[in-house]
């Protein structure tokens, strides 16, 4: 295959990609628009194995590379929990880190690939190589420490180290130095010193970013990641001259930036200050004098539940992470298949930080069978929680706490949330007595038309389900 | 230590209500506080001392001895010199205040250093205040006695019927306004049965007035005449001319008219002239409902019921204390749900919190300071109505992306231009031409980008997550390339391959996966 026609072939792959990423403005079209990836994949992948640059020596290396690699990530996708997918997704991002650190390496130890270039290209070439590892391995390490974190492994706590944004500075200042050195080497072995300790500081970056923010700002960082991912991508089509690359890498660069504001939005909070980490620990011991909510705490029992919830009209189902932890999807979809089967009108709002990660709620309720013409967006359904009957709350907190609403002083002031506290009776269903990730009380719970329904969201739920059936 | 609610008896002529009744008061007893009533100060409004002692309210003979027994005063009518003289140094005052009207009484209130929260100063366009809007409440029971003078006043039945000796046709009722009372006034004119119509200079008033079972009377004119806190503007001299046709005409048809025209700190707007009186048929009536500054008739004297042309025109100012009771009621309630906000701890201590938008608009005078008028509101609701009816489409498809879609501030754009400007100077200033083909791609991919992930729907924001993680294995492109030399190169390659085909076929099968659950 010639190179031209390679570049052509690229050209439709990225087609194929922006229509992949067009097809998911909604769940119909969805479907198709992840076969337009795939079929965009294989073009580029064949078109680039075929091409002028690979030679037929490389192919068993190639495929014995991608039957490995391969297999590992049907066999990953196939047993994934969907309660998992943050963990999983923040593990991929890890490994286009890594794939964009190795082939950075690769391409500066290649001695064709700066052949006859000119004194300001070969700079700008060199650029692009530090820069694109430099993005790889903030990439691959910042995703390890997510994945430790989402899956349990690391404590959820943000870890602050004094002055961390003068070490923070201070490496960025290394870095630099570095960087210069680096161009200035005069040949590969001499530049491979200043490129190895930029890789490591980049690398101890990552960690220190990620292990500075708390656990429930996980979705700012997963789509922050995913950014990254991107980002290293575009640095490494800079770096081998290929617009393929460059494009891709823009298109998810810019995605993931977009989801991180979106999450940020949805928390009412500055990007930088997410990234900046400490969340709850650094504005100090907050929850000011007098805030400590009056009034009572009305527990409820699973059956008087589904009591309240057999004589609804109107029910609005609103998950948070505690319905992931608890496994409890299927259940809910089993309350709400026999609610409706009874004509109540059950609905799902959806906080668009619910969970560990953008859109994690939608993707467990779908798991869970509930079709997706009943879940909506907190904007769709906040209007209707005056005319719901019943509003439950199921492991979440701080997306319904209405001090974000009333509370001028509250750290999570002016963050949308859910007015469940509107509907006729709001059941919140906890744990404990616990506050959510911020660290603040919930006046929900004190509201005279709350109840608490205290127990392992699973278990409460399956109760429910049998006095409903009976 | 539990403070007392003082409920004076109203001093001013013809005032019947009563700033809280019985059943309020005993929420207010749940809020901790004590409850003092000046006897006969509900006697108007058919709430006897002793209903008041039953619910253990304090019951005190005489004007200063509750003053002086009260922490905080709760009043329905504008304080007199004598009230302010009572009021204890240092007090709380709650009611009626008007300070742009009254400037003399802020100055004796700011001097007795009392705190002063004037109802009619709450900011009613915040969703959260209408527990509290007693203009409103009171402005309903207005409303639904106009029409009940006007029924008193007119000759015939309401409602049409057929009776054994004939046809009665039902009543015409035409009522310019449908502010809060105009609205009260079409529900109950509607509800006896008579035809209703009514017209206000905001045109988005037009549904609500459909729903009460009224018609909209449009004026043949194009204008807009929302004037910003649910207030209407004054208008265009063209739009006036306009209107009066549409009265004139009105007028000859209808048996009954209620004016309900206010605009606020200016007299009432004169829309019904003499010759418009004159033009109606014998024995119409006309409830001014604006009467008290000045009348939207030429001819309605404040206070009182004339007859004039054959048309009796009615001019009462008392509407609200002419249904006591119920004005009453909600009056209290209104104040019962100000309490609440001001005593979230329930502990019967009020805390003035001037960070709370609602408090701080009611406050005109805190601890003997003037704070009125209060700084412009941060919440002004989507400026006029009428684009934020177009506005709000367009702000439900972002949904929760929240403010991409407002302008940024002029000086932030300009820093932004600025700095783009900059960058792109010195890229063009040192890069190599190939860079700049390369650059040139990056930059309309990464708006590209932009542009299709926004239309992405929240909801498949996970899958988004996962394709875009297969996707970018695009980087095995660069491991691809490099597989054929020797050595290290190679292996740095092969294992580049191998991760990112963890990606490539894990992230799309996943999606896959994923997507294949999502159904109706």
């Amino acid at each position: 295959m010639s190179g031209n026609l390679a570049t052509v072939s690229y050209i439709g792959a990225t087609i194929l990609f922006i229509l992949s990423l067009g097809g998911l403005s909604s769940p119909v079209s969805s479907r198709r628009g992840n076969l337009y990836g795939m079929i965009g994949m294989t073009i580029a992948v064949l078109a680039t194995v075929f091409g002028p640059r690979v030679t037929m020596a490389g192919l068993p290396w190639i495929i014995g590379a991608m039957v490995v690699g391969g297999s590992i990530g049907l066999y990953a996708a196939r047993t994934v929990q969907m309660t998992q997918m943050p963990e999983l997704v923040a593990l991929m991002h890890s490994l286009v880190g890594l794939a964009a650190c190795l082939v950075g390496f690769a391409n500066y130890i290649d001695p064709a690939a700066a052949a006859g270039l000119t004194e300001a290209e070969k700079h700008i070439h060199e650029i692009e190589i530090y820069i694109g590892i430099f993005i790889g391995a903030i990439t691959f390490s910042g995703s390890i420490i997510a994945f430790g974190k989402l899956s349990g492994k690391i404590g959820g706590n943000p870890m602050l180290l004094p002055a961390r944004h003068w070490l923070n500075l201070a490496g960025l200042l290394v870095v630099i130095y570095f960087g210069r050195e680096f161009l200035h080497a005069a040949s590969v072995a001499e530049g491979m010193t200043p490129l190895i300790v930029m890789t490591v500081i980049a690398l101890l970056f990552g960690i220190h970013m990620v292990m500075a923010i708390g656990g429930a700002d996980m979705p700012v960082v997963v789509s922050m990641l995913n950014s990254y991912s991107g980002w290293a991508a575009a640095a490494t089509g800079f770096m081998l001259s290929n617009d393929l690359l460059i494009v891709t890498g823009a298109l998810v660069g810019s995605s993931g930036a977009i989801l991180s504001y979106i999450m940020c939005q949805a928390m009412n909070r500055h990007f930088i200050s997410v990234i900046a980490g400490g969340f709850g620990t650094t504005s100090g011991a907050t929850p000011v004098a007098g805030a400590a909510p009056a009034g009572e705490v009305v527990p409820i029992l699973s059956a008087e539940t589904a009591e309240l919830l057999s004589e609804a009209k109107n029910v609005i189902i609103v998950p948070g992470y505690g319905m992931a932890v608890a496994q409890a999807q299927h259940t809910v979809f089993e309350i709400t298949r026999h609610l409706r089967e009874k004509g109540v009108n059950v609905r799902f709002g959806i906080h668009p930080v619910a969970g560990r990660m953008p859109g994690h709620m939608n993707v467990l309720l779908a798991e869970a069978k509930v079709p997706y013409d009943i879940v909506f967006e907190m904007d769709e359904l906040n209007d209707d929680f005056p005319q719901t009957d019943v509003a439950i709350v199921i492991g979440a907190n701080d997306i319904v706490n209405p001090a974000a609403q009333d509370d001028p002083t509250s750290p999570i002031a002016g963050m949308p949330v859910l007015e469940v506290w509107k509907a006729k009776t709001s059941i919140v269903m906890k744990r404990s007595m616990a506050s959510g990730y911020a660290g603040v009380d919930n006046p929900l719970f004190y509201k005279e038309n709350n109840r608490m329904l205290f127990g392992d969201a699973k278990k409460m739920l399956d109760e429910v389900l049998v006095v409903l059936k009976s | 230590m539990a403070l007392t609610i003082g409920v004076p008896r109203e001093t001013l002529a013809g005032e019947k209500r009563v700033a809280t009744v019985p059943e309020v008061v005993e929420k207010l007893i749940k809020l901790g506080f004590k409850v003092a009533v000046e006897s006969g100060a509900g006697d108007a409004a058919n709430c006897s001392d002793d209903s008041y002692r039953a619910v253990g309210a304090d019951v005190i003979v005489g004007a200063p001895a509750l003053w002086a027994a009260s922490d905080i005063v709760f009043k329905v009518g504008v304080p007199t010199t004598e009230d302010v003289g009572h009021l204890r140094e240092g007090g709380t005052l709650i009611g009626f205040i008007w300070p742009a009207q009254n400037p003399e009484l802020m100055q004796q209130l700011a001097a007795k250093k009392a705190t002063v929260l004037a109802i009619d100063s709450l900011p009613r366009m915040l969703s959260r205040a209408q527990k509290m809007d007693a203009l409103t409440s009171q402005a309903g029971v207005a409303g639904y006695r106009a029409v009940i003078e006007a029924a008193n006043a007119f000759g015939r039945f309401f409602n049409g019927q057929i009776t054994a000796a004939g046809k009665v046709p039902p009543a015409k009722v035409f009522i310019a306004g449908a502010g809060v009372a105009g609205l009260a006034a079409i529900g109950t004119a509607a509800s006896l049965g008579a035809i209703v119509r009514a017209n206000d200079t905001r045109a988005e008033v037009a549904d609500q007035v459909v729903s009460l079972g009224g018609e909209f009377v449009k004026v043949d004119y194009e204008e807009e005449g929302s004037g910003g806190g649910g207030y209407a503007k004054v208008m265009s001299e063209g739009f006036q001319q306009a209107q009066r046709e549409m009265y004139a005409k009105q007028a000859r048809e209808v048996d009954i008219i209620i004016t309900t025209a206010l605009i606020p700190g200016k007299p009432a707007p004169r829309l019904i002239t003499a010759e418009m009186v004159q033009s109606m048929k014998p024995g119409s009536v006309i409830v001014d409902m604006a009467a008290e500054r000045g009348g939207n008739c030429e001819l309605t004297e404040p206070g009182q019921a004339v007859v004039k042309h054959g048309v009796t025109i009615v001019g009462y100012t008392d509407l609200t204390s002419r249904l006591a009771k119920q004005s009453s009621t909600l009056y209290a309630s209104n104040l019962f749900r100000l309490t609440e906000e001001l005593c979230k701890t329930k502990d019967g201590i009020i805390d003035v919190n001037m960070y709370d938008e609602a408090i701080r608009g009611l406050t005109v005078i805190k601890e003997g300071n003037i704070t009125w008028p209060p700084p412009a509101p941060k919440l002004v609701a989507a400026p006029p109505a009428a684009k934020a009816a177009a506005a709000a489409p367009a702000q439900k498809k972002s949904g929760g992306h929240g403010k991409a879609s407002e302008p940024a501030s002029a000086t932030s754009t300009a820093v932004t231009f600025g700095v783009a400007a900059l960058v792109f100077w010195f890229v063009g200033a040192n890069a190599p031409t190939a860079f700049l083909a390369h650059f040139t791609v990056f930059v309309l991919a990464c708006f590209v980008g932009y542009m299709v992930v926004w239309n992405v729907t929240p909801a498949l924001h996970t899958p988004l997550m996962s394709v875009t993680n297969a996707i970018s294995s695009i980087i095995a492109i660069g491991a691809l390339v490099q597989v054929g030399p020797e050595g290290w190169i190679r292996w740095l390659a092969v294992a580049g391959i191998a991760l990112t085909a963890v990606n490539m076929f894990g992230g799309f099968a996943v999606t896959q996966r994923m997507l294949a659950m999502f159904r109706k």
